[in-house]
């Protein structure tokens, strides 16, 4: 897309709110609408959107696929650690009541780890997504079938 | 280590496998990631055995996740009928694992391995979450769990045979249409009673026969996990996968999905929706019994004529299920039992005869019938596991098919109805057929020497022969001694028939709030 140029100035200024806007979502989610699902998707919108403009081989450069993969298990390694971390100081598995002597602070603690997570590994599922549309061989011929 | 399991033994059965995908993952190494599947395999399998026998006198234990107190929180519930099932899906993955590192290596391409083992780890997190919940949306939850993963591992298979990839789209379309009218189901029953916990639904619902939600709902729930479990006419998914999987997942799928889905199904009609529901005993009377039926006859007649043998023992259990559906059908603890039983039996048989079979097709590289023949001399182990497979397919007294098929019998006396155990040895009879078609060609007819690998075949390596054997040796042990089988299966269908499950449980770890 070198040729628009209108497109990429608007994308280049477009990209770092999305992804403020992505933090935000994340971080504000146990006070208000929002969340990791949510924010994971605004997250890699970001990403996508510089993708479509400025190509996937430059995205992919910067991102390459087995980084994305190893997010996407990151993402539930941190969910599940969560748990562990509950068991390990005492309490039933995602009993975050534990994390802190307070528990009502131990509660905000635990639901941001794991919406943390779940907002990591949906952003790297997004992105192997696209990844794998967007990076698609052309069809294939009869004779492969 | 002691306190950690008495305490968190029902989290830990699912999370250990749930760890272990994501790290099998970020180690990014197949070595490791086959052995840390193993590992949490086995150690899923042992929590699962302890968990058995502290439920096997119908006890039941409750779990509270998160230490919220059911019905509000979500509830890990476990009596004897869930914990036979995590039983069968643990010992299984831990079976298949160790062959599946040999199969897989000539099926799937190595830079996919360590995402097979993590696909793997899911599928069998899903199965055994969708077994323990005492949550009705988190029977949905782990269902899409293992349903997503199981897509994946059937479509690995289209490196070696491109039609897996329609196969597993098959399967998703109608896996995905089975979710939605599951997870319909459980909408309406929440509007009508506004609670998820399987306890409360089962003591709120008590009272709402009459209730057209609640109906709409059960026809719902068991539509939905009809597709999954391949009752009769909406089998159509099941051939094509179990055909194009690769062997490994094959064996574990046959042996495990769609048991699951039964214990589902089971612990819907008989746990949460009362039994004693009209509507719900002319469902068993006039849909699932005569589809029982059919099944068993029809899949086996078609079974019969296939020359892919991976296809032909997919269709046998379409008739299996069969004879499963029509122990839930007949209504009476007994039936049931056979029910359970045969969950256990024909896991452990059908697991071994898809290794065995995969084995074969590892070797010759193709999964015709006609290109096997004369492989009982080629490799004598893998034949005779063939054999002893079959005959507990058939159900000859000295296997576990026998246990079975003894215990549905009685069943079907008990009630009076002789036609139905005449139907259960003719469709046996059938059985006889096609396992005879397939040995006959392994040891009396001459090599196919127009394959070239069926010429210069040799016996697997013990790596593959080794599961297999368990399985066939398994089989052998409890088709002699019965006894413990039985026993767990009759105390979870008291469990199940008789509201065992409903009853205050003892709670494990923390109290809830």
């Amino acid at each position: 897309m070198d040729h628009h140029l209108i497109l990429r100035v608007v994308t280049q200024i477009l990209v770092a709110p999305i992804l403020l806007y992505g933090l935000y979502v994340q971080f504000h989610g146990d006070f208000g609408p929002g969340g990791g699902f949510q924010a994971g998707v605004i997250f890699a919108v970001g990403f996508i959107l510089y993708g479509i403009v400025f190509g996937l081989r430059r995205l992919r450069s910067k991102f390459p696929d087995h980084v994305i993969h190893k997010l996407v298990a990151l993402g539930v390694l941190i969910y599940a650690g969560t748990g562990v971390v509950n068991m390990a100081l005492g309490g039933n598995f995602l009993d975050y009541n534990v994390l802190s002597p307070d528990p009502v602070q131990g509660q905000h603690w635990g639901i941001i780890a794991v919406e943390l997570g779940v907002g990591v590994t949906v952003f790297g599922v997004m992105m192997a997504i696209y990844y794998a549309f967007a990076g698609r061989p052309p069809s294939l011929d009869d004779k492969d079938w | 280590m002691m306190a950690l399991v008495e305490n968190h033994a029902p989290i830990l059965v699912i999370l250990i496998p749930l760890l272990a995908a994501p790290l099998a993952m970020l180690f990014g190494n197949k070595g490791l990631a086959f052995l840390l599947s193993l590992a949490a395999s086995v150690a899923s399998f042992l929590l699962s055995v302890y968990l058995l026998l502290l439920v096997r006198d119908g006890t039941v234990l409750s779990y509270h996740i998160g230490g919220w107190a059911p019905p509000l929180g979500i509830e890990y519930r476990v009596d004897a009928a869930n914990a036979l099932v995590l039983l069968i899906v643990s010992a299984l993955s831990a079976v298949v694992l160790p062959f599946a590192r040999t199969s897989i290596a000539t099926e799937i391409a190595e830079k996919h391995h360590t995402l097979f083992y993590a696909c793997f780890m899911l599928c069998f997190t899903g199965l055994m979450g969708v077994t323990i919940t005492g949550d009705a949306f988190n029977v949905f939850v782990f269902l899409e769990v293992s349903s997503l993963s199981t897509y994946v591992l059937v479509a690995l298979g289209a490196e070696k045979d491109r039609r897996a990839l329609s196969a597993a789209y098959d399967y998703l379309i109608l896996g995905t249409i089975g979710a939605t009218f599951f997870v319909i189901g459980l909408g309406l029953i929440y509007m009508a009673t506004g609670t998820l916990n399987m306890v409360d639904l089962a003591e709120r619902l008590s009272t709402m026969e009459s209730n057209r939600t609640v109906r709409s709902a059960f026809a719902f729930i068991v539509i939905g996990l009809g597709l999954k479990l391949a009752i009769y006419p909406l089998h159509r998914w099941l051939p094509g996968a179990y055909t194009y999987a690769p062997s490994a997942v094959s064996a574990f799928l046959a042996a495990t999905a769609t048991k699951v889905a039964i214990y589902a199904v089971l612990r819907f009609m008989m746990s949460v929706f009362s039994i004693k529901f009209g509507f719900e005993q002319d469902t068993m009377t006039y849909i699932i019994f005569p589809f029982a039926i059919i099944a068993m006859f029809a899949a086996s007649l078609i079974a019969v004529y296939q020359i892919n043998v991976k296809r032909m023992l997919a269709y046998s259990s379409i008739a299996q299920i069969g004879y499963m559906l029509l122990g839930i059908a007949l209504f009476s603890t007994t039936g049931l039992s056979a029910t359970l039983v045969h969950l256990f039996n024909h896991a452990v048989t059908k697991g071994a005869l898809f290794l065995a079979v995969g084995a074969i097709i590892f070797q010759i590289g193709s999964p015709l019938m006609a290109n096997m023949a004369g492989m009982g001399k080629k490799m004598p182990w893998t034949s005779a596991a063939i054999v002893i497979g079959g005959l507990s397919l058939i159900g000859v007294p000295g296997t576990v098919g026998f246990v079975s098929k003894w215990v549905l019998l009685t069943a079907a006396l008990e009630n009076g109805l002789w036609p139905i155990s005449l139907a259960i040895v003719l469709s046996s009879l059938i059985a006889v057929v096609y396992v005879w078609k397939f040995v006959e060609l392994l040891y009396l007819a001459p090599i196919d020497e127009s394959v070239a690998a069926a010429a210069n075949a040799k016996e697997v390596s013990l790596s593959m022969l080794v599961p297999m054997w368990i399985l066939v040796l398994v089989s052998v042990w409890f088709g002699f001694d019965a006894e413990f089988t039985v026993q767990v299966a009759n105390q979870a269908a008291d469990s199940l028939f008789n509201g065992g499950f409903l009853k205050d449980a003892v709670i494990v770890g923390g109290e809830g709030r």
